[in-house]
């Protein structure tokens, strides 16, 4: 039950009943969509996070992101990669 | 997309595919629990890119093919009823239940809704005070904060109208189902990333060291299955048993604390029908007795039934990935995804519809071992 | 058409004559809405197609106010087609219901290798529609066959009246206002590319081209439905091919050709390919989605290859033939036209998608219709 896809937060809205009720705006690739961010309560404009079911249930680690990347090329994987110098971080 | 289309990068894929291969020595069978990744699986075919050796099995991560019969047909009563509105997401209104699924009856007049959130459902209760809006509440540990909150905020704003017909499933009493079984032959386990994003891993490491089998938390897109896929690997060769973390971008080790909060706060764990396995004790989630009137079941009185099973169906050995759907008798004559017997042949991540789609492609794993781009 | 009824008083707008036995008491001249009266055949029906359909359609077959029309063809092969358009909101970014029966029918003909020369009109109408929106989507419809092909018009019609029905298709969008509007166009066109593109005519050996991008125009109808905000926001790509497809058959000898509509490239695809008893090689990277486009799917979990288009066409020709059959679709309107596969013999008619990792797996029909996934 998994569908969560990767979106960029460009408004926090929160709201005074609680602060289960605070909303956002999060841009998917240009799709802009309403998302409850109850579950990230120290997320930021600018951050992105991953939207489930209408809730942004994790912030995304950008570090942690990019470590896939680097154990590849350590592991000596990614050479082609690192010489084509596009597509990954 | 950002933190999409990197991780689907093809000289990547290919760099971990050529890394599999490398690695692997023995036969090794790796188990994911969670329909989204056997989507991606599926519809970039990478069991083709890993070596004959290794073999990829759908478990019963499809929380559509393991929601029981009977749920589905209290969705489709509740349908039915006048001034009922059902609101479900777009997976389960083409499940079948004992007589008949969602879309039918919302063609036989009923009032059935896809939502993208249990919100909008909420909304809807909220813009219409004078009908009952029932969202059908099905899922892993991922959808329930989301579920949760709905009630949460039920409660909150008073209001009435709106209930859940809940039907959530934890994965971790599953997986530990599977695993003492005495015959499975499940070496590794792919957890699901995004259950583990809420949940963390603590649950896991306790199943690791009693059943001795790695556990990966993974990711969706195809650099990270095949990742997670190499990580289990790389345990197995080297008779590690751990539980290992490859979606680090997104499952930190205690998970979502708010969002586990929630949940604890307004379900607690109950035992579980898992439709084509049977009972699970402590598997699932129900509302909790604070929370207990937004139970669309106890709002709605349904009648006790007990439907059967089509008994042809053996969906509940294919979801243990004890048999492959192939070898099923009922494979492809008479069920098919246009007239399924069970659920794994509705849902496109079901295995059933897996295979059937896939069964006469001409496997084709010389694309990566060796054989130069 | 109605044959208009014998006229002794006057028209809509002025109080009924004794004796008139009209069905709705108050005709009226300037009416906002459309209502039952205007689907029963008398003075409102007339007023309506004399006040708003034939000023919009003007042209001779129409002022003959006759049942059906009266062409003349040259001696040519004649095409024909119909199809109905139900689409909801039947107003979207880049165009609408009307400009879509236009070009649906335009390019069903084009498929042919025919040029379109007449088309003919039933609308369905919802009492309560307000009558702006039908002017509008009259008009959109007139401009949109003049750009289709010289001289393409709407010469006959027909119209009804249907009560109003609440809901939609999913409803998930509350919609109060009565928006029925329902359009069927029958199109005529006559053959001018010979032999002319069919089915039967793909062998194994030939190339499959595209035109361009996919899924635009059911990515933008979705977005307006489900009220999705974007940067850019998507544009429906209908428009009419038929002056693309008379390009390319003065090039190359063309096989055959589709437009994708209603389930995407990938439905297009497994039909030619059941008709022609054919396996098609498709490779995915060649297929092109606009990120605004991917975006949507992606967040509503669709896949773009089952959603819809209304302005591309999926070509067939001989594999010596692509390069000349490329270039002149770029240079004709459709200059992101690219070879996207190849049609191969196989056992049996199926249709084989190379992933982007090279491996291969099979690209089926959807067994109805494609449902946004949560899982």
């Amino acid at each position: 039950m998994c569908l969560g896809i990767p979106g960029r937060v460009i408004e926090i809205t929160p709201d005074a009943r609680h602060p289960y009720f605070t909303e956002g705006k999060i841009d998917f690739g240009g799709v802009v969509r309403a998302v409850c961010l109850a579950y990230v309560p120290e997320v930021e404009v600018g951050e992105y996070v991953i939207v489930h079911a209408g809730f942004a249930i994790a912030r995304i680690d950008a570090e942690a992101a990019r470590r896939i990347f680097d154990d590849l090329r350590q592991a000596g994987q990614l050479e082609e990669l690192e010489a084509a110098g596009e597509g990954c971080p | 997309m950002k933190y999409l289309s990197e991780y689907r990068d093809p000289r990547a894929v290919r760099a971990l595919s050529r890394a599999i291969a490398e690695r692997t020595t023995r036969s090794w069978r790796v188990m994911e629990v969670c329909g989204g990744q056997t989507h991606t699986i599926v519809k970039h075919a990478l069991d083709q890119l890993l070596p004959a050796q290794i073999e990829l099995i759908h478990g019963p991560g499809c929380p559509v093919c393991v929601t029981p019969i009977e749920m589905i047909d209290k969705a489709v009563a509740a349908a039915s009823r006048p001034g009922v509105v059902v609101c479900s997401f777009g997976d389960m209104l083409r499940v079948p239940g004992s007589r008949g699924d969602l879309l039918g009856a919302r063609a036989a007049g009923g009032d059935v809704r896809m939502v993208y959130s249990p919100l909008d459902a909420l909304a809807l209760a909220r813009r219409h005070p004078s009908r009952q809006v029932v969202f059908f509440a099905v899922g892993f540990e991922t959808t329930a904060p989301a579920n949760g909150m709905a009630v949460w905020q039920a409660a909150r704003q008073g209001i009435e109208n709106f209930s859940l017909l809940v039907s959530h499933v934890t994965v971790p009493a599953a997986l530990a189902f599977l695993l003492s079984q005495p015959d499975h032959r499940i070496d590794a386990i792919l957890a699901a990333g995004h259950v583990c994003t809420v949940m963390g891993l603590e649950e896991y490491y306790p199943l690791a060291a009693r059943y001795e089998r790695p556990i990966i938390a993974t990711g969706f897109e195809a650099l990270d299955i095949l990742q997670g896929v190499l990580m289990a690997v790389e345990q197995l060769e080297s008779g590690r048993r751990e539980v290992e973390n490859q979606y680090r971008r997104a499952v930190r080790p205690e998970g979502n604390p708010q969002a586990r909060a929630l949940v604890r706060e307004v379900f607690e764990p109950t035992d579980r029908y898992w439709r084509g396995i049977g009972l699970i004790p402590g598997s699932g989630l129900r509302l909790r007795p604070a929370y207990a009137r937004f139970d669309a079941e106890a709002r709605l009185a349904f009648p006790g039934d007990s439907p059967r099973e089509d008994e042809t169906c053996l969906s509940g050995l294919v979801l243990q990935g004890k048999i492959k759907p192939p070898q099923c008798p009922a494979f492809g004559n008479p069920c098919t995804p246009e007239r399924p017997l069970g659920a794994p042949m509705v849902s496109a991540e079901g295995a059933c519809a897996a295979y059937f789609r896939y069964a006469h492609i001409p496997s084709n794993r010389t694309v990566f071992a060796g054989a130069d781009e | 058409m109605i044959e208009p009824p014998p006229m002794t008083g006057p028209i809509a707008g002025e109080p009924p004559a004794a004796g008139q036995g009209l069905s709705c008491p108050v005709p009226r001249a300037n009416y906002e809405r459309i209502s039952l009266g205007h689907g029963g055949g008398g003075r409102l029906t007339l007023d309506l197609i004399r006040r708003l359909f034939r000023p919009a359609f003007d042209n001779p077959a129409l002022a003959e106010e006759t049942d059906g029309a009266r062409l003349n063809l040259d001696g040519a092969g004649i095409a024909l087609s119909t199809d109905a358009y139900v689409v909801r909101p039947i107003f979207f970014p880049g165009g609408d219901i009307g400009r879509l029966a236009i070009h649906g029918t335009v390019n069903d003909l084009a498929a042919c290798g025919a040029r379109p020369r007449a088309v003919a009109a039933a609308f369905i109408l919802e009492e309560g529609l307000p009558a702006e929106h039908l002017k509008r989507v009259v008009a959109s419809m007139r401009s949109a066959a003049s750009e289709a092909a010289a001289g393409l018009e709407i010469v006959c019609g027909d119209t009804k009246v249907i009560e109003h029905r609440s809901g939609g298709e999913n409803a998930s969008s509350a919609e109060p206002e009565p928006s029925g509007l329902m359009i069927v166009t029958t199109g005529l066109g006559e053959r001018l590319l010979a032999p002319g593109p069919s089915p039967r005519r793909i062998c194994p050996g030939d190339a499959i081209l595209l035109t361009g991008p996919v899924g635009d125009h059911g990515a933008a109808v979705m977005a307006v439905r489900e009220g999705i905000a974007f940067e850019t926001p998507i544009v429906s790509d209908s428009r009419p091919l038929w002056s693309l497809v008379e390009a390319l058959g003065r090039e190359v000898d063309v096989h055959a050709l589709r437009d994708p509509t209603r389930g995407g490239l990938a439905t297009a695809l497994n039909e030619l390919a059941s008709t022609s008893s054919t396996r098609f090689v498709i490779e995915e990277s060649r297929i092109e989605v606009r990120p605004p486009v991917a975006a949507l799917c992606e967040v509503l979990g669709l896949d773009p290859l089952y959603v819809a288009c209304e302005g591309q066409m999926i070509v067939f020709v001989a594999a010596d033939d692509a390069e000349s059959a490329l270039a002149a679709l770029r240079r004709s309107g459709a200059p992101e036209a690219v070879r996207i596969g190849s049609v191969e013999t196989a056992p049996r008619p199926e249709v084989i998608l190379r992933t982007a990792y090279g491996a291969l797996r099979p690209l089926d029909l959807l067994s109805g219709e494609q449902l946004p996934r949560i899982c």
